[in-house]
């Protein structure tokens, strides 16, 4: 069965100030093929994305859709010529009703006024077509995120578009939320919509992927049949690389677990409303994973030691000696550093160059009235991106105009020039590609062996394993248990996670 | 080979910050000699500078001082800083008081001019800190938050001066709006260079402009990095309150009095405009205090350049607001990447020509 295309890029170009971000990138979409784009953080796939939607013009090249020539000037654009987007974070309006956000911008009418009763049927009829379990009249706010997404996808499908674009929609979803966007995806495949999907998750391209576009460095690696791609091939066309750096990892962390020197003691600390009083200590040498769902407390846990949320209760040891955190900046002074897990609104100072991104943290903890001589900055900052293989243009670049990966490692470095006794970071490796990703990881256990300790969050049972000596397991706002040695197992997580008679204390 | 030399300078200065703050003052400085051939004629008359530019400069001073406290508050909280101009008045209004120890008129000093001044800057940056603490402590919108102050000010000043103007007809009064001893420039103009120097001074030797920078940019993760959001914010407002009061006391002392409502009147619009064509965005972050120097004196140069022109004080916002378009959408950004496209456009079809001719 021979089938149609319904979208091709040829030749696209896309120049940024000093960075060549795509040159000569062909894309080709097949009506009802779900088409994976995968690639490393920089490698092109959001420019490519935004050059398509019109958020970004491009230099050279064509984009070809129904046999014609077309360029979107903008996503609007873009829109009314049959091509949608789905992003990660939903930009929906979340106090109106899942109706109004359906149909936001071209209500039906009568009389020049809204038709409720019309919108809301039709919305019925419209969510029920795609299996979407929630009703016309609920708010968006009250939606999970994962029902969020589908609602947009709901309202691109009933715009007619011919492609939809979902970039990184899994990432913010537990793994039965994935299903359901699934089993949506393939109901649009058979109704003959294009789907591009970008995602970071090896597994969830083959299971639903029909073609795998792979770019590197801006470049167009090729197009491949998903039968015919074994994952070890794919991750090497990514890295452009051996696979060995990532099977690497698990061997080197050292079997023995490390005891009694305890670097940070919290006891009964708790923050109202997000985390009830828990005990932890965090040892020389170890690194310490906090494991939970989404909304467990795993982050509110490591927020409330390091005063980002004022602790309510309990107190925090530092070397056994009792330390009163009321601000970031007490905890800094004691030794500790944060990675927080929303890079994009925790992380980055968006406008700020790279070397002001990276020396931030160390000049708050001296004080206004001590600030750095701008060459002792210059050398921190090129410390650091040729030890963190930051790639930018100069140190003088704006952090924003670098790719996700490349800002988690300012934000990284950030932290490391404060040298830290005491380091936790909060999903360091979300929305990063795997070389960056194990790269990462292999920093975090090299930090562990030069005697720093370390808090490690992540969604990823997998990297926990890789990299953490001990895990403390969160549930409801609560700490559960702790897991270490020959315990410390996929299942046994799971199970501590879930919560069986026989874990509950 | 010179030539490809030549073009990559250009493309250096025209991609500086300040590019368009200066174009902008440049054009409004050449539409004068044109017009006004006189304009940039400096001469010396009774023993003082005197000339049109020399005007410029002069009554320029106080807009300059306000402006760089606004670009400062601008940049670290988002919003604007609407009653400086109030805050003029209440300066003015204590200076006054005080040296004519509560008199409607006086001839002499009744109190020492250091306390008066001492005084009426104290009172300035309280209201600095007043709509600081509304802003950063209590997180009101900053031009909500400044309406307050904008509205009840020029009363306060009423209140200070009892309801009338205050004058203090005295010579060592008059010098900070008129001439030290025989020096033939303007003591304003000292007021404005060493408050451009001082701020600039302690913010490079400090870490303040970084610090107001990140704020600005990204309260929450400036948080997290162990910085004082609030506090930063809160001294914004309190060193823009104390440049207004100096700013309110140049301002009294060229008129010898607290005319409480008419001193810095309209002033707050000015500064922000100053703060935009300086190329600051109103919304906070990365900020140049030169920038909005330079756009205080464009907007001064404008306002003389019309007065010049014999347009007359009623219309003369009609022009300035012509004007002020022209020059704020040659600086958006929409309008320079338009300016982009066509000069690539341009230089495809030159190529083209060339390709042709051979």
């Amino acid at each position: 069965m021979a089938q149609k295309t319904i979208l091709t890029m040829k030749g696209i170009t896309k120049t940024f100030p000093g960075v060549k971000a795509l040159s000569n990138v062909d894309f080709k979409l097949c009506e009802g093929d779900i088409h994976a784009l995968m690639g490393e953080n920089g490698a092109g796939k959001s420019t490519l994305i935004k050059v398509l939607t019109g958020i970004y013009p491009f230099d050279a090249g064509e984009i070809i859709m129904d046999g014609k020539a077309m360029v979107n000037k903008s996503p609007q654009d873009a829109q009314n010529n049959g091509i949608s987007t789905v992003y990660q974070e939903v930009n929906l309006c979340p106090n109106l009703t899942v109706a109004e956000n359906l149909f936001i911008g071209r209500e039906p009418k009568k009389l020049g006024m809204i038709n409720w009763k019309e919108m809301n049927s039709r919305s019925k009829v419209l969510l029920e077509s795609l299996d979407i379990d929630v009703a016309p009249t609920t708010l968006l706010d009250e939606c999970s995120i994962a029902i969020q997404q589908m609602i947009a996808i709901a309202r691109a499908v009933d715009m007619e578009c011919k492609v939809l674009i979902l970039d990184e929609p899994t990432s913010s979803l537990d793994e039965e939320e994935v299903e359901k966007l699934f089993a949506l995806m393939k109901k649009l495949k058979a109704k003959g919509v294009g789907i591009i999907f970008v995602t970071h998750f090896l597994e969830q391209v083959y299971e639903v992927c029909d073609k795998i576009t792979v770019l590197r460095n801006g470049e167009l690696v090729g197009e491949y049949d998903v039968e015919n791609l074994p994952r070890v091939q794919l991750v090497a066309k990514m890295m452009g690389k051996d696979f060995d750096d990532l099977a690497d990892i698990k061997s080197e962390r050292s079997g023995e677990v490390k005891e009694g020197d305890p670097v940070i003691e919290a006891v009964g600390v708790s923050h109202h409303g997000s985390i009830k009083p828990f005990d932890i200590t965090f040892n020389k040498g170890e690194v310490v994973g906090l494991t939970g769902l989404l909304g467990s407390g795993r982050s509110e846990l490591v927020r409330a030691i390091y005063g980002a949320d004022k602790a309510d209760t309990g107190e925090v040891k530092v070397f056994g000696k009792k330390v009163k955190i009321n601000a970031p900046l007490d905890a800094m002074k004691a030794g500790m550093a944060y990675l927080p897990e929303d890079r994009k609104k925790d992380g980055i100072l968006a406008d700020l160059s790279v070397r002001e991104n990276i020396i931030i943290a160390l000049q708050a903890k001296r004080g206004m009235f001590k600030p750095m001589k701008r060459k002792e900055m210059e050398d921190a900052a090129t410390n650091f991106i040729n030890l963190l293989q930051i790639k930018t243009a100069s140190m003088e670049t704006p952090i924003k105009s670098l790719s996700g990966g490349n800002q988690q490692k300012v934000i990284l470095g950030r932290w490391l020039l404060t040298n830290p006794r005491f380091l936790i970071l909060d999903e360091p490796t979300r929305g990063i590609d795997i070389g960056t990703k194990t790269e990462i990881q292999k920093l975090v256990l090299r930090l562990a062996d030069e005697g720093k300790s370390i808090a490690f969050i992540s969604s990823e049972v997998e990297e926990m394993l890789r990299t953490c000596s001990r895990m403390a397991v969160l549930r409801d706002g609560k700490k559960v248990g702790e897991i270490k040695g020959d315990d410390l197992t996929q299942e046994k997580i799971m199970e501590t996670i879930a919560g069986g008679d026989k874990n509950n204390e | 080979m010179s030539n490809e030399k030549k073009s990559f300078n250009w493309k250096a200065i025209t991609q500086h910050r300040l590019f368009l703050p200066i174009v902008c003052l440049l054009v409004v400085l050449l539409v004068n000699v044109i017009k006004t051939p006189n304009f940039f004629a400096v001469s010396i008359k009774n023993g003082v500078l005197y000339g049109y530019l020399v005007d410029v400069v002069n009554r320029a001073s106080e807009l300059v001082i306000v402006a760089i406290g606004m670009t400062l508050v601008t940049a670290a909280s988002g919003g604007q800083d609407i009653s400086v101009g109030a805050v003029m008045a209440v300066a003015a209004a204590v200076c006054c008081q005080i040296l004519s120890g509560g008199q409607v008129s006086t001839n002499e000093l009744m109190n020492s001019m250091a306390l008066a001044i001492i005084a009426a800057i104290i009172v300035a940056a309280i209201c600095g800190a007043f709509n600081g603490f509304l802003v950063a402590n209590l997180g009101i919108q900053p031009m909500v938050a400044t309406l307050i102050l904008f509205t009840a000010g020029r009363g306060i000043a009423q209140l200070i001066t009892k309801g009338q103007i205050t004058y203090v007809r005295v010579g060592s009064f008059k010098v900070m709006g008129g001439y030290i001893g025989k020096c033939p420039v303007p003591t304003p103009i000292f007021f404005a260079i060493a408050a451009i120097i001082i701020v600039n001074l302690v913010l490079k030797k400090t870490a303040l402009g970084l610090y107001i920078e990140s704020v600005g940019i990204n309260g929450s993760a400036s948080r997290l990095v162990g910085l004082n959001s609030t506090m930063i914010k809160f001294l914004t407002y309190v060193i823009c309150g104390i440049l207004s009061g100096i700013a309110g006391i140049v301002a009294s002392s060229r008129i010898y009095s607290a005319d409480a409502n008419n001193i810095g009147l309209n002033l707050e619009m000015d500064a922000i405009l100053a703060v935009a064509l300086g190329g600051n965005v109103l919304s906070g972050g990365k900020f140049s205090i030169m920038g909005s120097v330079i756009g205080a004196y464009t907007i001064q140069a404008l306002t003389t350049t019309l007065y010049a022109m014999n347009v007359s004080a009623d219309q003369l916002p009609v022009y300035k607001a012509v004007v002020v378009i022209i020059i704020v959408v040659i600086q958006s950004p929409v309008f320079r990447r338009s300016v982009d496209e066509w000069k690539k456009k341009r230089a495809l079809k030159n190529n083209k020509a060339m390709e042709g001719g051979h």
